[in-house]
């Protein structure tokens, strides 16, 4: 009895470590279900980026195996003239389509929120009307618009030759900058604007000493949102664009047409690396000084 | 005791601190929201110098009343007056006084000395003169060193003088407070209460209060304003608010109270009797009551102005009272010990219950009554408050 009795003691005091503690009751994270999920959804997003990226370094015509490391379709990307024109175009829409749709959102925003005037709630859905119209629809529209309604001057200099393209941009991405702004004037405290006026501020004044800088979150926020909406925009893009105004997803999709070769892979990992970079800038802004945030 | 009549004003109190010239008058202002009247027809003058509390339950119109001085509302009628200057014309940002308000509403993404020194820059005051002010005022409310620190950085109580400060610097005409203290907790907002007194008493600029706290009144203020439902009710000292009310609303409002309904019985020059059918005996009152005999009133006793003896033998006998009034019995029903006094519920005979508070005086006090002990309630002639409405 004795003799049997204490090995089975050992492995009682050396049973616990062992064994890992049943998950809580709200540690799903623990649980296979949730994990499965993550696993499934990090594989499906980005292995096909990673691909992408890998491949743009492969040493071969044809996309398919891999046959070497080279940097050789890089060089070829950016010695392709019409590629860094569509590039470069892209980037100019992106910036006027960002800076003015921060604007007109933050001033629709700004409207809706403080002041109230008859049709209100017409203006409030007619605004969010572009957010949740199919694109193609959207596309149409303007390709109509801009060939009988209000055709854009053709043979303009650079950059105003994109003036189409950019309107079409600016019109679906100011309402995502109003909704984002929005959201944010929610949670302003309006003592704040009577402190400053009673302090001695104009109402201009009041708007940007105490207004601006609490929106200012949501102003970088909605100013990402609009850039990379209209970097990334082909659909709309494709119906507004002209032959000698070609954005980087339209010139993709043509070189696509073609072949899929490691030069698109190239050119669009530069448009990740590019977007990742200009996302990381918008939030380190946005962290930099996050007692500002707090109201 | 001293002689003091019902009619007991601020202008007969010669101690008063109160200089006489009125640096805020309000004279017949009303403000309606759509249908609803927020404030009616009040006429007040604030006097320079003074500390003056707005107090009133919430929903009064005691803060409208303080926004429409500051230039956040327009009065729908009536003339507001700064130094006999009506200011109806004026925006906020031109207006003699500057607001603390309720949620402090110290700009977030600002600096400390920035905060207080925005003010100035929109005045246009010169850079030099801004940075000694400022430093000045950051002194006067003890935040010395904080300048460079962001709000988020500092405590409730702290945030509040930086907001005093900002509102200080400009050297108003008037400081006007919104419920300042109602976001501290207990032990600060004690503290915060000598401060801002002190505070008054140094700057020398009048100061007017809005508060649903009747303690805080009592404690900062040296002449309260009581509204209730957008009419002024009482303008009074703290002293004659609490002592003596001019309605049943304000001898509710301003402490704890037992209300008796009554009928006069008799007024002369120099005594006054009261029968309450929930009293065993009539109220004897030293003093006359401007009141038609067999008008029904109402007799405000205050618990800690009302005397328990122990129920031994014949009822007491009150010196200023004929015998057999202002003494009833009663049974003691409840007894709640607070440390440094005791508050009772003595149930009388009719079946009213009644509160007292007794100090205890020594450490064995609070053993001296029980529960369900009878005892003998009385109170001195010049005691009770009777109000006619």
């Amino acid at each position: 009895m004795a003799k049997e009795a204490l090995p089975v003691a050992a492995a009682a005091v050396s049973a616990p470590p062992l064994k890992r503690e049943k998950p809580g009751p709200l540690e799903y994270m623990r649980r296979w279900p949730l994990q499965l999920m993550v696993g499934l959804t990090l594989f499906f997003l980005y292995l096909p980026l990673i691909t992408l990226m890998a491949f743009s370094f492969n040493d071969s015509r044809r996309n398919i195996v891999w046959q070497g490391f080279t940097f050789k379709y890089y060089e070829k990307a950016l010695n392709n003239d019409s590629l860094i024109e569509a590039f470069v175009n892209s980037l100019t829409i992106a910036f006027f389509c960002t800076v003015i749709s921060v604007i007109l959102g933050a001033l629709a925003a700004v409207m809706l929120w403080r002041f109230r005037f008859p049709g209100k709630t017409a203006v409030e859905g007619t605004i969010a009307l572009p957010i949740v119209v199919p694109e193609i629809c959207l596309g149409v529209a303007m390709l109509v618009f801009f060939a009988r309604v209000m055709p854009w001057p053709q043979g303009l200099p650079w950059p105003l030759n994109l003036g189409a393209i950019t309107i079409a941009h600016i019109s679906f991405a100011f309402p995502f900058v109003a909704t984002v702004v929005r959201a944010r004037l929610s949670s302003f405290n309006r003592e704040l604007e009577e402190a400053a006026k009673d302090l001695g501020a104009s109402e201009w004044r009041t708007f940007w000493d105490v207004l601006v800088p609490h929106m200012q979150p949501a102003l970088i926020a909605g100013a990402l949102l609009a850039f990379t909406l209209s970097l990334d925009d082909f659909v709309i893009t494709f119906f507004t664009s002209g032959p000698d105004t070609i954005t980087f997803p339209v010139k993709v999709y043509s070189m696509l047409r073609f072949s899929v070769t490691p030069e698109v892979n190239a050119a669009s990992t530069i448009l990740i690396v590019v977007t990742v970079v200009l996302t990381a800038v918008g939030l380190h802004m946005q962290n930099q000084k996050p007692k500002e945030s707090k109201a | 005791m001293t002689e003091v009549s019902p009619v007991h004003t601020q202008a007969d109190n010669p101690a008063s601190p109160v200089k006489a010239k009125a640096i805020i008058s309000f004279e017949g202002v009303t403000k309606r929201f759509g249908k609803t009247i927020a404030v009616d027809n009040v006429t007040l003058q604030v006097q320079e110098g003074e500390f003056f509390a707005l107090l009133g339950p919430s929903g009064c119109g005691k803060t409208t009343l303080l926004r429409m001085l500051a230039g956040f509302e327009a009065p729908s009628e009536g003339r507001i007056l700064i130094d006999g200057k009506d200011i109806a014309a004026l925006p906020p940002n031109k207006r003699p006084v500057n607001m603390v308000f309720q949620s402090y509403a110290v700009f977030p993404h600002m600096k400390v000395s920035d905060n207080v020194a925005y003010g100035l820059k929109m005045d246009g005051v010169a850079g030099d003169e801004i940075k000694t002010r400022v430093e000045e005022a950051l002194d006067l409310v003890k935040l010395d060193g904080y300048g460079a620190r962001m709000p988020d950085q500092l405590s409730g109580g702290q945030r509040q003088r930086v907001a005093l400060a900002r509102a200080l610097v400009k050297r108003p005409r008037v400081l006007l407070l919104d419920e300042p203290l109602s976001a501290l907790d207990a032990k600060l907002r004690d503290q915060m209460r000598s401060e801002l007194t002190s505070l008054q008493e140094k700057v020398g600029i009048t100061f007017m209060m809005v508060t649903h706290d009747q303690d805080e009144a009592l404690a900062i203020a040296t002449r309260c304003a009581v509204m209730n439902r957008g009419v002024l009710t009482q303008v009074a000292t703290p002293a004659d608010l609490y002592e003596f009310p001019n309605s049943r609303f304000v001898a509710d409002f301003v402490g704890s109270v037992n209300m008796f309904e009554g009928v006069l019985e008799k007024d002369e020059q120099n005594e006054a009797q009261v029968r309450c059918p929930e009293l065993s005996a009539p109220v004897y009152l030293d003093h006359g009551v401007t009141g038609a005999r067999g008008a029904t009133v109402w007799v405000a006793l205050r618990p800690e102005k009302i005397e328990m003896h122990k129920r031994t033998g014949e009822a007491p006998k009150m010196e200023d009272a004929p015998p057999g009034m202002n003494v009833v019995g009663g049974v003691i029903r409840d007894i709640v010990y607070l440390g440094s006094e005791t508050n009772f519920e003595i149930e009388l005979e009719g079946g009213r219950r009644v509160k007292t508070f007794r100090s205890n005086l020594t450490r064995y006090d609070q053993e001296d009554f029980t529960w369900d002990e009878p005892v003998w309630l009385a109170w001195h002639a010049c005691s009770p408050a009777v109000l006619l409405s």
